[in-house]
């Protein structure tokens, strides 16, 4: 295999209590591997709930945050140890889109603003009608015109155009990754799709690639190739998007995505759920498997060491649960979630 | 646009259902240095009694204006401009200041937007439930406030330590249930929730639907629902009410919308919903609403609208009857 692209090995960052409660730790990602292919492109998605540590790990591969233990690798090299001038290249080849579409732009420049910078930062453009034509190249990508929103204000925009303009100005540097850390989560629902097409459209004709950082399952179902499901900083579940979703594994992954509202009136929801008391989520599981208090599925020796992640079938699709240990085949452990999926489906 | 929506037969059930709520051809502005923000233009629905509606349109289409017109709560530089919202008969819009305050809480009570953090964070849970009691109810025995919030807490599944908690002891979706438990402390008639499961994870928003549902089945009350999430929608709601830059462009029983959309707009929302169902092509559509201190002459959904005809230029299309009790306002019909 060629060296990937984008490479995390092995990776955990602790954040430790601030002056208040110092001594506390906190896991945020905890031995998390990942790998983006150099090609072809494709789209990962890192999905999970608040305070799974997606966040986390965007912010540590963009370069905010630095890691506690483990390395990110691009093209093979650590990006801890890159001299300026590599950095510089990095911070150009690996781009962000970040949630807020509001938040990013300074209301008292027009648009332009967030173009030019990046042309005059980068040395895009020998001189500006160069570098107009540029812009208007990686407007047209995201399906805008220059001189219909150039010269606005970032208030006179809708959130999806400013979103698209977002995408437009990482693709302005050719990035050969872009990390979109919920780009539509804040997009309307009829808009979504446009932003979501612009990504696939990227990655088939320009051969980028996108880590996709989402809590919503079914964008991510919809345009993703690969998936990691986390769970308080962990990998519960990863494989190919469209085998873990449509045949998830892990018990927090099937919990999940039971709980997803199907928009369908004659489909009600009929089991019920419940969440575990407060007592039991705040027990903290320091040794043994995090959705310990919460899983249907529990056995004992959950508690004892963190399961590792296990390999489902020949595909890469594998889940950090033991009841799909090889060594130890729990074989009614197997049969139950059997029975209760086909309970599932035939209700 | 004035539409009078004549009615038989209450939602999902025979006979027929009695009014709880009935807003007629409402009216709200926000005054804006460039000229009025429309934000609700004329709109008129029912809410018949036991019954959800689903409020569903993207940001900014003026559901949330609608919601706290409703309650009155609409705040400078918006202002209602005209219509009527009865309540049980009796007219909101011209209650003065003192009677609106009888009729808030007590006959109609709001989960507002991101209602988590609307607790007031250096209160007690016990106290915060039983100042809107007392507030509206007069002062109560401790032991009678005490058993009442114990039984509010009860039946939106909180364990009873949580009386005494502090809202930073709670996590979101405890927090969001204190605020259904303080919507329906006083028996409401009507329950407006804005968003009420928007910001919390998938598992916990399943819970809270959950227990608006169950809240629903024992007491009998009304409710409307705010909301952009279709999928979500079609779980909790028995009606759905659509809108679009200010007017309500369709609304009908919730299966008859979700098998037969009729305005193009709600025909769109419902192609967009992302499944986990079934991978399927995305649909795109190139969308920007008009300025809403200038709306087009004719239909509203004109610049958007895949089927746009001459007419749509000119003529505004009202709200009318195409199939038994489902209402649409468009000229393809």
């Amino acid at each position: 295999m060629s060296q990937p692209l984008l490479e995390v090995r092995d990776a955990t960052k602790i954040y430790r209590g601030g002056f208040l409660r110092a001594g506390q730790q906190l896991a945020a990602l905890q031995n998390f591997n990942l790998t983006i292919p150099e090609k072809p492109a494709t789209i990962t998605a890192i999905a999970g709930e608040s305070g799974s540590g997606k966040t986390t790990l965007a912010n540590l591969i963009l370069g905010f945050i630095s890691l506690t233990s483990g390395q990110i690798l691009y093209r093979g090299q650590d990006i801890s140890a890159m001299s300026p001038q590599q950095k510089l290249q990095y911070t150009r080849q690996v781009q962000a889109v970040f949630q807020d579409p509001y938040a990013v732009y300074n209301p008292f420049y027009r648009v332009k603003h967030i173009f030019d910078l990046v042309v005059k930062n980068f040395k895009l453009a020998p001189n500006n009608h160069a570098a107009r034509e540029l812009i208007e190249e990686a407007l047209k990508m995201v399906g805008m015109r220059g001189e219909e929103v150039l010269e606005k204000y970032p208030h006179q925009l809708s959130g999806g155009q400013r979103q698209r303009m977002m995408v437009a100005r990482a693709y302005l540097l050719r990035p050969s990754l872009i990390v979109a850390d919920e780009p539509v989560s804040m997009v309307d629902a009829s808009l979504r799709a446009m932003i979501l097409d612009i990504m696939l459209k990227l990655r088939e004709q320009q051969n980028i690639s996108f880590l996709y950082i989402t809590h919503d399952l079914s964008t991510a179902y919809q345009v993703c190739d690969d998936i990691y499901i986390l769970y308080q900083g962990s990998i519960a579940e990863k494989g190919d998007t469209v085998r873990v979703i449509e045949n998830p594994k892990h018990p927090y992954v099937q919990m999940l995505i039971e709980s997803i509202p199907v928009p369908d009136p004659n489909q009600k929801w009929d089991t019920d759920v419940t969440l575990p008391s407060e007592e039991e989520l705040l027990s903290h599981v320091d040794v043994g498997c995090r959705f310990y208090p919460r899983c249907p599925h529990r056995m004992e020796r959950c508690l004892i060491k963190q399961p590792p992640l296990f390999q489902l079938d020949s595909s890469d699709h594998q889940a950090a649960c033991y009841l799909y240990d090889p060594a130890v085949p729990s074989a009614q452990a197997q049969d139950e979630i059997v029975e209760k999926q086909a309970a599932n489906k035939a209700g | 646009m004035t539409v009078t929506v004549n009615r038989t037969g209450g939602p999902g059930k025979a006979g027929v259902g009695s009014h709880v709520l009935e807003v007629r051809d409402l009216r709200v502005h926000y005054a804006t240095p460039l000229g009025d923000v429309i934000a609700v233009n004329g709109v008129s629905l029912d809410v018949y009694e036991g019954e959800t509606l689903g409020l569903v349109g993207e940001s900014g289409c003026g559901k949330s204006t609608l919601a706290m017109s409703i309650l009155r709560l609409v705040q400078p530089p918006g202002r209602i401009v005209s219509g009527q919202v009865l309540l049980l008969g009796t007219d909101l819009v011209k209650l003065s200041d003192s009677e609106l305050r009888h009729v808030r809480w007590n006959q109609v009570a709001l989960i507002p937007q991101g209602a988590m953090n609307s607790l007031n964070p250096v209160m007690r849970v016990k106290d915060q439930i039983g100042e809107s009691i007392e507030t509206h109810q007069g002062t109560r025995s401790r032991a009678e406030l005490k058993e009442r919030i114990l039984r509010l807490l009860a039946m939106v599944g909180l364990p009873s330590r949580v009386y005494t908690m502090y809202p930073h002891e709670l996590s979101g979706g405890m927090k969001q249930r204190v605020c259904i438990a303080m919507a329906i402390a006083l028996t409401p008639s009507i329950i407006v929730a804005d968003e009420p499961t928007s910001a919390l994870d998938v598992v916990v928003q399943r819970v809270i639907a959950q227990t608006l549902l169950d809240v629903k089945r024992t007491l009998g009350v009304s409710m409307i629902l705010i909301g952009h999430d279709m999928g979500l929608m079609a779980q909790l709601v028995d009606r759905i009410a659509v809108m679009y830059a200010g007017n309500i462009v369709e609304i009908a029983p919730v299966r008859d919308i979700f098998a037969e959309p009729l305005h193009p707009y709600t025909q769109l929302l419902l192609a967009s919903i992302p499944s986990v169902k079934e991978r399927k092509p995305l649909v795109v559509t190139e969308g920007l609403t008009h300025d809403l201190r200038r709306p087009p002459p004719g239909c509203i959904f004109q610049l958007r609208c895949p089927f746009v005809m001459d007419k749509c230029r000119e003529v505004v299309p009202p709200l009318r009857e195409l199939r038994p009790n489902h209402f649409a306002a468009c000229h393809l019909y």
